[in-house]
């Protein structure tokens, strides 16, 4: 029983991000089609519904194709480091509070890590090698511009990222996920108490997760198609799979940093039948995860590109300074408010 | 860098951005909800204009086809597909074509044939989808260039008109 709960919920976990993924992928074509009216996919089974498996398969059955020059160890090892990060990064992501199975309590979570957020923090961070591997290991130009441009970027908006979860450290006192959670009960969201903070994450994790307007390692326009250019077949795939499982990862820290988690406000767990509770949490909790990927597609269809020189301009210049005003806002209200 | 003066200068809330990009975003969403203009193509389908170009057929009245063979759209044809022979016939008109063959893989939709025509007996169609899986397919006779008048009725009425023959 020790060994089987964990094992059921990788399972769980692993083939729902797998699930969502595929669906993303759809639903970001749908939106996309929407907003530029036109349809969108509606070819392959009701309203194009079977059009991601389509493509995986689609995908398995292509030529694997490496160039000649390529490093070809380093090659295939850089989306294997992307997709693995990727997915190991939602070890420590909880989707709900404890539920009863069977008289043993459950925890809706794979891995309940002490040092939840630095977990993720680290992970997000080796998840840049993938990138930056590949984009050396295809011995191509536009492969390693896009790298590098991966790597620089990175670090300019990791170091605010970082700076703004301080501020949620400081009001939750601790890095596990679940306490983080539990301090924004009722109307304490975090978002509300620190805006700043909240809009400085949230920039920096699209800048993350290489989304639209900061998506300059792959700039199709460009780079042709950045640090994937040389890749095919399910190297590719594992690539497109670790960006959209990383949105995913992107939307869930969001989520439970700064939009409370599944507290809602007007729901209170007291007058709720105790059975009941779990399931309604969870429903929150994904629907907020389900607005956060809209979000982030809907974003990607709105806004252009940011220039490099923009980008850095934007990290360095803007992004850190509001991370650090934000941090002391945040000291000062635990100076002076106690909360 | 050299600092470049802008035509005008934004002001605080356009330098943020934050305010620009809700804007947009809120453009975005409007669009989300319009209706589209996509056509569902092979379900949906254009109804064209009388002016249409589509593949070039042979007008057939009281079911034979009005051609009398005179050759003239084989002659002006500057892609060479139409090939035309000719005989007599106890009819009125005397002559009619045994052999009207239109090579659609050559043919270019440019219309002098039916300009050319002195009986009105070639015209432009509306029909544009012309798949062959192999060449011999694409060499239309008489049994595929023939249509009866009435379906031909608009784009009679256009040449009439509008080209002022």
């Amino acid at each position: 029983m020790v060994v089987l709960i964990p094992l059921a919920k990788i399972a769980i976990a692993i083939s729902i991000l797998l699930f969502i993924v595929t669906y993303l992928v759809y639903f970001e074509r749908k939106i996309s089609a929407w907003i530029q009216d036109r349809i969108g996919p509606n070819r392959v089974g009701p309203y194009g519904l079977l059009q991601s498996p389509a493509d995986v398969l689609k995908l398995f059955f292509k030529e694997d194709i490496v160039p000649s020059a390529a490093t070809k160890f380093v090659h295939s090892l850089a989306p294997v480091i992307s997709l693995t990060v990727a997915m190991s990064t939602y070890a420590v992501i909880p989707f709900g509070p404890d539920i009863e199975i069977f008289g043993q309590k459950v925890r809706l979570i794979v891995a309940d890590v002490d040092v939840g957020i630095l977990f993720i923090l680290a992970f997000a961070s080796i998840g840049v090698y993938g990138l930056t591997l590949s984009g050396w290991a295809s011995n191509n130009k536009y492969s390693l511009l896009g790298g590098l441009r991966s790597s620089a970027q990175m670090i300019s908006y990791e170091l605010s990222m970082g700076i703004s979860v301080v501020g949620v450290l400081i009001l939750a006192g601790s890095l596990r996920i679940y306490d983080i959670i539990n301090s924004q009960q009722g109307w304490m969201w975090n978002a509300f108490i620190q805006p700043i903070g909240f809009i400085t994450f949230v920039v920096a994790a699209f800048a993350e997760t290489n989304r639209l307007p900061f998506d300059l390692p792959e700039a199709e326009p460009e780079l042709v198609g950045g640090y994937h250019t040389e890749y095919s077949s399910l190297k590719f795939a594992m690539f497109f799979l670790a960006e959209y499982a990383n949105m995913i990862i992107a939307s869930c820290l969001i989520t439970t940093l700064y939009l409370g988690g599944w507290h809602l406000p007007f729901i209170d767990s007291a007058t709720l039948s105790y059975g009941l509770m779990p399931l309604i949490s969870v429903m929150i909790f994904v629907a907020k995860v389900l607005f956060l990927l809209f979000f982030f597609i809907w974003v990607r269809w709105s806004i252009p590109r940011f220039r490099y020189d923009q980008l850095m301009n934007l990290g360095w210049k803007v992004m850190l300074p509001l991370s650090l005003l934000n941090l002391m806002w945040v000291a000062l209200l635990v100076y002076f408010f106690k909360i | 860098m050299a600092v470049k003066k802008r035509k005008k200068d934004l002001h605080f809330f356009e330098r943020i951005y934050l305010v620009e990009i809700i804007k947009g975003l809120l453009l975005t969403l409007k669009h989300l909800f319009k209706p589209k203009f996509t056509l569902q193509y092979p379900e949906e389908k254009i109804e064209q204009a009388p002016s249409y170009r589509g593949r070039p057929v042979l007008v057939m009245d009281n079911g034979k086809e009005r051609c009398v063979a005179c050759g003239l759209c084989s002659r002006v044809c500057p892609a060479l597909a139409i090939q035309v022979q000719a005989s007599e016939t106890e009819d009125e008109k005397e002559r009619y074509p045994v052999l009207f063959e239109i090579n659609m893989l050559r043919c270019i939709f440019c219309g002098f044939c039916e300009e050319v025509c002195p009986e009105e007996a070639i015209v432009m169609s509306k029909d544009y989808e012309l798949v062959f899986t192999r060449y011999d397919d694409a060499i239309f006779g008489k049994d595929k260039l023939l249509v009866p008048v009435e379906k031909l009725k608009d784009r009679l009425e256009f040449v009439r008109t509008q080209m002022r023959k």
